[in-house]
């Protein structure tokens, strides 16, 4: 009976803690995989893990905001092109500004492309909150509207621009460390607080198990939806403007190749789509999974399609741990 | 000696339909007044008006001696009138001290940024539920992982926490086993001791005269008849929920 028990519990605990290993193991495969093949490690080359991390960057900075939504019962598929209209939207303000005067125009260009995710944001919670319309019809609209607009204003061209400041904050490094990898640690960091250690969180995790407790607890629900869809619309657009400056061109497509990853990583990290659970730190473990099989199939030279096949078969063990973590807890779910 | 809460004439009509009528009873410290009726006698609005959730189309109630009608579902509460429905409002992915705390959550500050002070609000919970007689085995685990029992005391804990001086429980038994219901029940005595004024809604017979300092039959919208547990029976509180004349 005890030694049940604490099977049971250390079960568990491997369970909650599947995805670290998940990760060291498929870091392990590439290792030996580059040492049979190449006789050269995979892992401890600059050039590998900034790869990683950037693509790792990519997809957090969509995937962040969308925790917060997801822990609260709902989903944002409205971010793939929040990201596209904020890219599109910095590119024409600097465009539009000119490239002499440097710093102030690519901040004022960030700043409006932020502001067009606020209101991408706002429509979103504003469905959802006011109207009852479920988030994922409600954003699946705003998905179609943020894609359009971005086409329209952007005359349905990849918008380029001229900015070294741009480029900087695309390319440049501090310490050795890329500005977007950086700029999506910041952010992690910052999530991670709000969800973790404030009452905002407590009332996220809280509206994703039971909309009732945290209404009769006084919380206005409605407000709470709003910043939630707000949040995940500006780390979408925060995406953009990264994107944007990396490339020296605003693309209205810019985040839609990364959704799914996105989406992806947030389940990987632990989250349900019933909502009441998931972490920020399980969506960076998530993200970086995601970004290891991407790099590591075209670094051991397979066909790059295999990346699609092998995030998918991820993503169906992650809802597979998820069930068998439920029936441990003896169903009370 | 003035009751601690006083229904006054209660009316609600819904369109053209009369739910309620005419209801008066009050409710002394440290006194458990059941609700009894069948489904539809008009248990629920009675108390929705009481915690401001509908507004009654005639009638009043006061509390401590204050006008309570027309006061938010908010300013009810913050009156010292708690409300524990049948799902508990709790939240299952939190653990007992979060749930106590929910929506006055304690915080303490680390470089001017406020922290959740999960280990003080833990603490609390822990505490309150000792004083209802219940030892929580593990403080930081979710509450989805404690019996029917437990989590009843911990809604019965925010109560005494924030200091509500009248708690209305919605059938409180209706989905636990037989051992949790005898807890429960414990519950409610220990809730009466310190002074505590209980509207209780039931239509459990066994639940009702073990829980009764007096019963309030409501059948069809009217009461139907109040009885002291010691002066009647089953036979007669189940005919008077049918809505046969007093």
């Amino acid at each position: 009976m005890a030694n049940q028990q604490i099977g049971a519990s250390f079960l568990r605990s491997l369970l909650n803690a599947w995805s670290w290993l998940f990760l060291v193991l498929i870091l392990g495969f590439f290792e030996i995989y580059a040492q049979i093949e190449t006789g050269n490690t995979f892992l401890f080359r600059t050039h590998n893990m900034q790869s990683i991390a950037i693509a790792a960057s990519q997809i957090l900075l969509l995937a962040l905001g969308l925790t917060l939504v997801i822990v609260a019962g709902h989903i944002d598929l409205s971010i793939g092109f929040t990201t596209g209209l904020s890219a599109v939207v910095m590119a024409l303000v600097i465009r539009w500004l000119g490239p002499d005067i440097g710093w102030l125009a690519v901040i004022a260009a960030m700043v409006v492309g932020i502001l067009a995710a606020v209101v991408v944001g706002l429509i979103n919670g504003w469905l959802v909150a006011y109207l009852n319309v479920p988030s994922f019809i409600g954003t699946l609209g705003t998905y179609g509207v943020a894609r359009g607009a971005a086409l329209i204003v952007a005359g349905g061209a990849t918008v380029s621009i001229r900015s070294d400041e741009a480029r900087f904050i695309g390319n440049g490094e501090i310490l050795g460390f890329p500005i977007p990898v950086i700029t999506a640690i910041l952010l992690a960091i910052v999530c991670h607080y709000v969800l973790t250690y404030t009452k905002f969180g407590v009332h996220t995790y809280a509206l994703g198990a039971s909309r009732a407790s945290v209404e009769r607890a006084g919380v206005d629900v409605n407000k709470l939806l709003i910043k939630l869809f707000i949040i995940s619309a500006v780390t979408a657009g925060i995406g953009g403007l990264i994107y944007t400056s990396r490339f020296s061109a605003g693309a209205a497509n810019a985040g839609e190749p990364i959704l799914l990853y996105a989406v992806a990583a947030v389940f990987i990290g632990g989250a349900s789509l019933t909502g009441g659970q998931g972490t920020v730190t399980g969506t960076v473990i998530g993200a970086i999974i995601i970004a290891v099989i991407q790099f590591g199939l075209v670094f051991s030279g397979l066909p790059p399609y295999w990346q699609f096949v092998a995030v998918g078969l991820v993503i169906i063990v992650a809802v597979l741990v998820d069930q068998s973590k439920s029936k441990l807890t003896g169903g009370r779910t | 000696m003035s009751a601690l809460l006083e229904v006054k004439g209660l009316k609600k009509r819904f369109g053209g339909n009369e739910a309620v009528s005419d209801v008066n009873f009050a409710v002394n410290s440290g006194e458990c007044v059941v609700l009894a009726g069948d489904n539809g006698a008009g248990k629920s609005t009675v108390i929705k008006m009481i915690s401001g959730v509908h507004a009654p189309t005639e009638g009043e109630v006061y509390f401590d001696g204050n006008l309570l009608t027309g006061k938010t579902p908010q300013g009810v509460r913050n009156a010292g009138i708690e409300t524990i429905y049948q799902d508990l409002s709790l939240a299952d992915n939190l653990d007992p001290g979060l749930n106590l705390y929910l929506g006055r959550e304690k915080v303490k500050h680390f470089l001017g940024l406020p922290f959740l002070d999960r280990a003080a609000m833990r603490k609390d919970a822990a505490e309150v539920m000792k004083g209802l007689g219940i030892e929580v085995p593990d403080p930081s685990a979710p509450v989805r992982d404690l019996s029917g029992g437990q989590r009843q005391a911990i809604a019965i804990a925010r109560a005494i926490h924030w200091q509500a001086k009248l708690v209305i429980m919605d059938e409180p038994t209706a989905a636990l086993g037989v051992p949790e219901q005898r807890e429960v029940m414990a519950l409610i005595h220990r809730l009466k001791e310190k002074g505590v004024g209980i509207i209780l809604i039931s239509h459990n017979l066994p639940d009702i005269f073990a829980a009764a300092d007096r019963i309030i039959v409501l059948a069809r919208g009217v009461v139907g008849g109040e009885r002291k547990p010691s002066e009647t029976n089953d036979e007669e509180i189940v005919r008077l929920m049918m809505g046969a004349a007093s």
